[in-house]
């Protein structure tokens, strides 16, 4: 480390760098503390108090609201990990085919899009559809949020695929095990610490999505986010800090999962 | 023989092709058949009560940058429009920037350490940035609001008199623009930073460059893929935002985001929300192709 420093030392460079962290931390510090005060203004602490946590859970829009967020993350997950594993083990298995850059495009669809862009495009098609067949429920929602999910998803697991070693596979075709006995036996084990991290990136893509949805819903659809969104745009309560310090907690001990099955797949 | 061979080949291919199909139907049911739509759309004229009329026309697209006059059909160049496209472009271009600045050395910094400590910084980079995009807009909003943390610190300091106005100015946007994107930028960064070869850097040096020479002359340039990637995915989230200048400008200050919300919401004019949607669109593909023909996408090619 000693002989390296003058080469790599940039004077101020660790300076900036400390600041850039204290500058990416201090905000949500402070939102955090905020959610343990018992005052209603937000420039006074007024003690410690966990009276903003109570009154969100006895809060029925917010209970009804975090339902559903969970509902659509897990569904849409769930549906976005399923497509997205099929399709990479098509695309990264055997040879490059006919179409594999179109498809390839296709799934990155939702990615080189704004946001803002595919929110109003979906709300003119559901705007419409709902006018033509009179149904007004999720499918919508489940809709758009699996095609954005996609592409989440899919990364990960095609990552994973790249990375494991084929021959164990092919080993166990020549050990005449059935293709499916080979996928249910040797490939999914090994694919699975990628289908994991591809279903939390997709959750938590989901939980995090406020643009399409506050644009695809209905009444009486609110996710979360669309509704912290909705009560920001009155005043700000404290109640919104509460729920914001739980959604931190929540994408914090995710993102340790993610960081966690990463390590441990590295390791074996 | 032949024949056994490409009845394999065939079923291989059906086989494929069902592995793909779920993928492919969602994302183009969910993200591509919409997007067609409002391309159909814009080429339409606007329905009395939103909606659109089936009479093709040109003019959403011409609106986007001229005002039609009313009595004579002469047309100018619209000032609303291109001042909210001037202004969405400059607070997204400067938001890119002011990322690169902060970004830049924190990305070395976080290179330059040991790989075990490496791995820590770059988790701490990560945290932030999975969470929630409005939550991190809230906590910026509470920060610098008139009754916020920095202005009652700087008011009991004795540094001020009255709050100073942060909130609600160009400048939050743009605070909270890099606040939310920083992530993005560092991330690639790092990764070109990393894959420096330390003998170039010790070459540049036992020939005394300076420090700051080497840095000019050797890191920037080789590192010129990732600072490429990251800008460019910076930019394209900031132009296309929504939620932040809502939060952070205070309805006055509108991007393009919002002015096409206003166009499905108010405004009830379809066919011109969809040209502005078109047209954010088209900036975006732009920063792509410069993204893909000269930034770092290593790890985001080939099956």
């Amino acid at each position: 480390m000693a002989k390296n420093f003058p080469v790599t030392h940039q004077r101020g460079f660790s300076a900036v760098a400390i600041l850039t962290f204290i500058f990416l931390y201090a905000p949500l510090a402070v939102a955090l503390v905020l959610a343990f005060n018992a005052g209603t203004s937000a420039a006074k602490w007024g003690g410690f108090s966990l009276r903003w946590f109570q009154s969100a859970a006895n809060n029925q829009q917010v209970i009804a609201a975090s339902v559903l967020s969970l509902k659509l993350a897990a569904i849409s997950a769930v549906l976005a990990t399923a497509a997205a594993t099929l399709a990479a083990l098509a695309m990264t298995r055997g040879p490059r085919f006919r179409g594999w850059t179109f498809t390839y495009g296709v799934i990155s669809v939702p990615l080189m899009v704004p946001e803002i862009v595919t929110a109003v495009a979906l709300l003119v098609v559901s705007a419409t559809l709902r006018g033509w067949t009179g149904y007004t429920g999720l499918t919508y929602l489940i809709v758009a949020h699996t095609a954005f999910c996609v592409p989440f998803a899919y990364l990960p697991i095609r990552a994973r695929l790249q990375t494991m070693d084929i021959s164990l596979e092919r080993a166990a075709g020549d050990l005449y095990a059935s293709p499916w006995n080979a996928f249910r036996f040797v490939t999914m084990p090994l694919l699975f610490p990628g289908v994991l991290a591809g279903f939390i990136l997709a959750f938590v893509t989901s939980l995090d999505d406020v643009v399409i949805t506050e644009f695809v819903k209905t009444a009486g659809q609110d996710t979360l986010p669309t509704y912290m969104l909705g009560q920001v745009r009155r005043t700000i309560t404290p109640e919104v800090n509460a729920i914001a310090a739980v959604f931190f907690v929540i994408s914090v001990a995710l993102v340790i999962c993610i960081y966690a099955v990463n390590q441990r797949t590295k390791i074996n | 023989m032949a024949s056994l061979e490409s009845t394999r080949l065939k079923t291989e291919s059906r086989t494929r092709w069902l592995l793909i199909s779920p993928a492919m139907l969602v994302v183009i049911i969910g993200a591509i058949a919409p997007l067609l739509v409002i391309v159909i759309f814009s080429f339409l004229t606007p329905g009395p009560t939103g909606g659109v009329n089936f009479t093709p026309s040109f003019d959403a697209w011409t609106r986007v940058l001229f005002d039609r006059d009313l009595f004579d059909d002469t047309l100018t160049l619209s000032g609303t429009n291109l001042e909210i496209l001037l202004r969405s472009l400059t607070l997204s271009l400067a938001t890119t920037f002011l990322c690169l600045l902060v970004g830049f050395p924190t990305a070395y910094f976080i290179a330059t350490r040991n790989p075990l400590n490496r791995e820590v910084w770059l988790l701490l980079v990560t945290v932030p940035f999975w969470t929630n995009l409005l939550i991190r807009t809230f906590a910026i909003q509470d920060l610098i609001r008139n009754e916020g943390i920095i202005n009652t610190l700087l008011l009991k300091a004795g540094l001020i008199s009255a709050p100073i106005q942060i909130l609600f100015t160009n400048f939050a946007i743009c605070l909270g623009l890099v606040y939310v994107y920083l992530p993005l930028m560092i991330l690639p960064v790092y990764a070109s930073l990393e894959r420096l070869d330390r003998n170039l850097l010790e070459a540049a040096s036992d020939l005394y460059a300076r420090p700051f020479k080497v840095l000019w002359e050797v890191i920037v340039p080789l590192s010129k893929p990732g600072i490429i990637a990251g800008s460019i995915l910076v930019f394209i989230p900031s132009i296309g935002t929504y939620v932040t200048p809502i939060l952070l400008g205070g309805g006055r200050n509108l991007m393009i985001g919002n002015y096409i919300e206003l166009q499905f919401g108010q405004g009830r004019d379809w066919p011109f929300g969809s040209a502005i949607s078109l047209t954010l669109m088209g900036i975006v593909m732009v920063a792509l192709l410069i993204y893909i023909r000269h930034g770092d996408t290593r790890g985001h090619e080939h099956g």
